[in-house]
């Protein structure tokens, strides 16, 4: 077969699915009694186990991280910059491993899967998860796996705070945290946004309360509003008004049905694009579990004492132009695992892109990236 | 085992093994990543080019990427056994400032700085009536990095204002050689001063 993937991508790629009949306890106190998590690997276990990398993904992100699951695929994975041979997690040096969280919506047990006491979907049954229990589930599959220890874990947003509840949780488990364009916890202003995602959501007559599978409808329009909104405070306002301007689809239409400009077409289109791939339900879900994130709240509301016992290297990025989580809030956790004289190493990388840069190919990141993982593959080695 | 220049040679030696180090405007990592190897150091490095806080990170030395003109207040009071600043004193805006951070987050500072009192560049000024230059100081004056020269008088001038004590002074020449005639006479004769600074024991 003639492939037109490019070179420098893992290529096609399969899911697999791991069911866990050990029921797993949640931070909200409710049980899941059974689960079933959706995986994809790229690249190759070595005989040691040594170099596995967990990849985290971030609210709206799913286990499918890089290559393509057909040849008609118009987009590869979410993180295709970094993962492949020759990128910053390296499939020639790397066994890559990237988990739907529990609560998604591609595969993995979440609101849509149906619940074994009713029998129907769960729906707003469906109980509130939070990092801490991604954590946990994704332990579970590195121990079905038989990996004692991730060389990393890495993620971006709110992945890159489950690397560092990760190295937090299991610090024996991991010998690296890749954390980037992260924060400790949300501030006011985040919670703020994810909550008027969520009224947005709500207030969509066919939402019924989370039970709209029951009426085979969903929430679209709601939905699609809460990701315009998310939407912006991915970008930065330089980069909007490097795209867009003031630019007009025509002229001027004073009315409110139309599109008049070019960002509102934009947005509507990133809106109506969304809702076709992702669930309303796990869109709560991902925002309550961001608006939760809070290691320092179990251990005084002391970041320095909540770091204290991980014992892995840790790789923070932050970009510029961020603005959700500003480089600001990477150097939070910088002073905290100074303060316990722990190893890690901190680059602000220049970048217009806003939040988004993360997932973007912008050489002072990929860079630095790279140069720290070929350090960690270097350990790898027997 | 890289070769480190004499200069670095010098501070390192000045370094015991397991110490905590911290080195502000680390370059590349080349002398952590020696302290690492050969002393067993505990050791992060602050570097302001993004390309050179690769290079560290691909030598596995912490860094971390900031700008020494806004201070170092991410680092707690005594953390480290030595504070150095190689060759950066000159390139920061508020060297004094810089150095009572240094000897605050520090138990010791280790400074280097090139000496614009040394004779050759007393020469070019007075016969050339041009900012000197040399092996030391290569830039033009328009592009230089380094705003805030000062000679091997001006500084320990400077120390006697901070209340910062001078424990040893090391003078070296463009080859990188140490002479007995350096010590006659300091501020003219050596091209590259090398200080171990700590705080005045009231």
């Amino acid at each position: 077969m003639v492939s037109n993937l490019p070179a420098d991508s893992v290529g096609l790629v399969t899911q697999h699915k791991a069911v866990f009949e050990e029921p797993l306890s949640l931070d909200c106190g409710q049980v899941l009694p059974r689960y079933e998590l959706v995986y994809e690997t790229y690249g190759a276990l070595n005989r040691d186990r040594t170099n596995a990398i967990l990849v985290c993904h971030a609210l709206s992100g799913s286990h499918h991280a890089a290559g393509y699951h057909s040849e008609h695929d118009r987009k590869p994975g979410w993180w295709e910059t970094c993962i492949g041979p020759g990128k910053p997690l390296d499939t020639n040096r790397f066994f890559i491993v990237c988990v739907n969280n529990l609560g998604g919506c591609h595969g993995s047990t979440g609101p849509a899967t149906t619940n074994p006491e009713t029998g129907k979907p769960y729906g707003d049954d469906f109980p509130v998860v939070t990092v801490k229990d991604w954590v946990r589930s994704h332990s579970r599959l590195a121990d079905r796996m038989e990996i004692k220890q991730w060389a990393a874990v890495a993620g971006g947003s709110l992945g890159g705070m489950q690397a560092l509840q990760w190295a937090i949780d299991f610090p024996q488990r991991l010998r690296h945290a890749i954390v980037i364009a992260a924060a400790p916890r949300l501030s006011a202003q985040n919670i703020g946004f994810n909550e008027v995602a969520r009224q947005a959501i709500m207030a969509d007559p066919e939402f019924h309360g989370g039970r709209y599978y029951d009426h085979n409808v969903s929430p679209g329009r709601g939905l699609a509003v809460a990701r315009m909104l998310g939407h912006i405070t991915y970008l930065s306002d330089d980069a909007m008004r490097a795209k867009f301007g003031r630019d007009l689809r025509g002229k001027m239409s004073y009315d409110f049905d139309e599109v008049d400009f070019q960002v509102e077409s934009y947005l509507r289109y990133q809106g109506q694009q969304f809702v076709q791939g992702f669930d309303a339900n796990t869109y709560m879900l991902m925002t309550k579990a961001l608006d939760y994130f809070d290691p320092a709240a179990d251990y005084g509301d002391d970041l320095s004492t909540a770091l204290a016992g991980i014992e892995c290297g840790t790789l923070l990025i932050s970009f510029s132009s961020d603005w959700r989580f500003a480089p600001e809030r990477s150097v939070e956790i910088l002073r905290a695992l100074l303060d316990n004289e722990k190893p890690v190493s901190y680059l602000e990388v220049e970048a217009t892109q806003g939040h988004d840069a993360f997932l973007m190919p912008i050489p002072r990141y990929i860079e630095a990236f790279s140069a720290y993982m070929g350090n960690v593959a270097q350990e790898c080695a027997p | 085992m890289n070769p480190l220049r004499r200069e670095l040679e010098i501070v390192a030696a000045w370094i015991e093994p397991g110490a905590r180090v911290l080195d502000l405007g680390c370059g590349d990592g080349l002398l952590l990543d020696y302290l690492v190897r050969n002393k067993g150091v505990a050791a992060y490095g602050l570097e302001l080019d993004p390309a050179k806080v690769s290079r560290c990170m691909e030598r596995g030395v912490n860094v971390v990427h900031a700008d020494l003109d806004k201070g170092i207040r991410d680092f707690r009071k005594d953390s480290f056994d030595h504070v150095i600043l190689s060759q950066a004193l000159q390139a920061v805006h508020y060297p004094d400032k810089l150095l009572e951070e240094v000897l605050r987050v520090g138990q010791e500072g280790i400074i280097t700085f090139p000496n614009i009192g040394y004779w050759r560049m007393r020469l070019q000024f007075m016969f050339r009536g041009r900012m000197p230059r040399g092996p030391a100081l290569p830039y033009a004056w328009y592009s230089t990095p380094n705003i805030r020269l000062c000679t091997v008088r001006d500084f320990e001038h400077l120390c006697s204002t901070l209340g910062v004590r001078i424990v040893e002074r090391r003078l070296l020449d463009r080859a990188h050689h140490s002479h007995a005639i350096m010590n006659l006479a300091p501020n003219l004769f050596g091209e590259i001063a090398l200080y171990r600074i700590r705080r005045e024991v009231t």
